[in-house]
């Protein structure tokens, strides 16, 4: 699942740009992930100011190469 | 707002306000829908355009500019610097929000109605034929029909996606950005700077545009596969703390640049992508207004000529996509080869190609040179750079 650190995206829709599956969601100040994400981290991995990440069934953010997450 | 249009445009930056107003001024009726609650904000950009190109598409205004660019500086890993023969990098740094809001005003004296805080959530269609669009309006959900719809939306551009076009963009033609606006700085107003490295921006650039003496837009765009291992956010932070210790930032700027050739497919039955949502910025520069700009021009007129035909089919609406062909999209292609060769050189590379650069006298140092020094392991692409800088 895909995580969103709601306080850090400026909503500039590269992600969505990238989605390879139009999953993504994004109407002014508001982002969404919807249910059809197949989870292959490309959002992720583009996002500039590193607002999303993978997240672990727990809840717990999934270790990936963008590292200073939280 | 009526219910129906002859063409509907989405999005209100530079390819949908010049789309708009070049379908509105060959007679048809045209809206625009804009989901910001203002044109021109937020601004996602560098700001910098040439001159020549910008004089082909609109006869600039001065209170758009907010400085007048000489020339080019380009450095080297290591730090050389390589100031591009003059007559070919002469810009304007724009001030966007002023620029964008500008465009659409003169798009409504050609008739364009214009609808902003509008955001367009799907299309109409019946038998995959683009019939309209739906809005979410103040609250309240209105279909709008139209014979063309033209999707101006950006990078996030969705409406070519509903309609069936596979316009998502592979991670290494995408660039990661960031942009700090920075005052209380020294940089010389007359140049911009363009760093390359891999410690500085691998797969793309940092940029320094000085909009004044004290003050610029200080970016950088990184690949996608590079961005998988640190964000665009860190190379420029590790960047102005080292280069402007003591700067302000005034605005951030977060973005991408689809630096890929034109797509495929632009047009489908009763649509038709323009701008960012076609990927019709140079893939070498990151360059997207003026391409946006021009794009939307040809489109508007086709658009409006084939609502007069009373044939807004694919085969018809391909006229649009074979001329932008011709006037851009092939040297896009040109770009783009180039683009991949130069981002795969090393630092050793780059800082050769800098030093046997800089032995040709300073006139001679055109980009069509540089790049054939860089590429000189790359004999193939060497017609390409010809072609593309002719
Ligand atoms: C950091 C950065 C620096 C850049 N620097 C430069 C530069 O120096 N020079 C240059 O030439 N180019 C530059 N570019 C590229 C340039 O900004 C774009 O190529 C250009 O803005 C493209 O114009 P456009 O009209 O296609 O799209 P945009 O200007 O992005 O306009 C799209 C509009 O559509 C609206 N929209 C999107 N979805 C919807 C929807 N569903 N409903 C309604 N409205 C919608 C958006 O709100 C937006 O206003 C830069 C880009 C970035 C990210
Ligand atoms: S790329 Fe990042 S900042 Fe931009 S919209 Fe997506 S999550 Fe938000
Ligand atoms: S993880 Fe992949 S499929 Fe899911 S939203 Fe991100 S880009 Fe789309």
């Amino acid at each position: 699942m895909i995580g969103i650190i709601n306080d850090r995206c400026d909503f500039c829709g590269t992600c969505v740009a990238v989605c390879p599956v139009d999953a993504i969601e994004l109407f002014e100040a508001r982002i969404k992930i919807l249910d059809h994400c197949t989870d292959c981290m490309l959002c992720v991995w583009i996002c500039p100011v590193e607002t999303l990440a993978a997240i672990e069934q727990n809840g717990t953010i999934k270790n990936n190469e963008v590292a200073s997450l939280g | 707002m009526r219910s129906q249009y002859d063409c509907v445009v989405v999005g209100g930056g530079p390819g949908g306000a010049w789309a708009a107003k070049h379908a509105a001024a060959q007679g048809a009726s045209v809206l625009l829908l804009e989901k910001d609650r203002e044109v021109g904000i937020p601004v996602r950009c560098a700001e910098a355009v040439g001159i020549a190109g910008l004089k082909a598409v609109v006869e600039p205004q001065s209170r758009w500019i907010s400085n007048v660019i000489e020339g080019a500086v380009l450095v080297s890993p290591e730090g050389k610097e390589v100031l591009l023969a003059s007559d070919t990098a002469q810009g304007y740094m724009l001030d966007r929000k002023i620029f964008d809001y500008d465009l659409v005003r003169i798009a409504t004296e050609s008739g364009v109605e214009v609808l902003t805080k509008a955001y367009v959530y799907g299309l109409i269609k019946q038998n995959n034929i683009v019939m309209g669009v739906r809005v979410q309006h103040m609250g309240a959900r209105h279909d709008i029909l139209a014979k063309i719809v033209i999707g101006a939306d950006g990078v996030e551009s969705r409406v070519g996606r509903w309609a069936g076009l596979k316009t998502n963009i592979k991670l290494n033609d995408m660039e990661s950005c960031l942009q700090m606006t920075l005052s209380n700085i020294n940089v010389d107003p007359r140049y911009i700077y363009l760093y390359f490295g891999q410690e500085v921006a691998p797969g793309g650039y940092l940029w320094v545009f000085p909009k004044g003496e004290n003050q610029a837009n200080v970016g950088l765009g990184i690949a996608g596969t590079f961005a998988r291992y640190k964000s665009a956010q860190k190379y420029l932070k590790e960047f102005v703390d080292r280069q402007f210790p003591h700067a302000a930032v005034l605005y951030t700027v977060v973005g991408g640049v689809p630096c890929a050739p034109t797509l495929k497919k632009i047009v489908s039955d009763g649509l038709m992508l323009v701008g960012d949502a076609a990927h019709q910025v140079n893939p070498m520069s990151g360059g997207g207004i003026v391409t946006a700009m021009l794009a939307g021009k040809i489109a508007g007129k086709v658009a409006a000529e084939a609502v007069q035909a009373g044939d807004v089919g694919t085969d018809r609406l391909m006229r649009y996509a074979e001329s932008w062909h011709r006037a851009e999209g092939k040297n896009h292609e040109r770009f783009h080869k180039i683009k991949q060769a130069v981002y795969k050189l090393s630092d050793a590379d780059l800082n050769k190609t800098a030093e046997s650069v800089l032995r040709l006298a300073p006139e001679k140092r055109t980009l069509s040179n540089i790049f054939r020094a860089a590429l000189i392991k790359h004999p193939a692409l060497i017609f390409d750079v010809v072609k593309a800088f002719v």
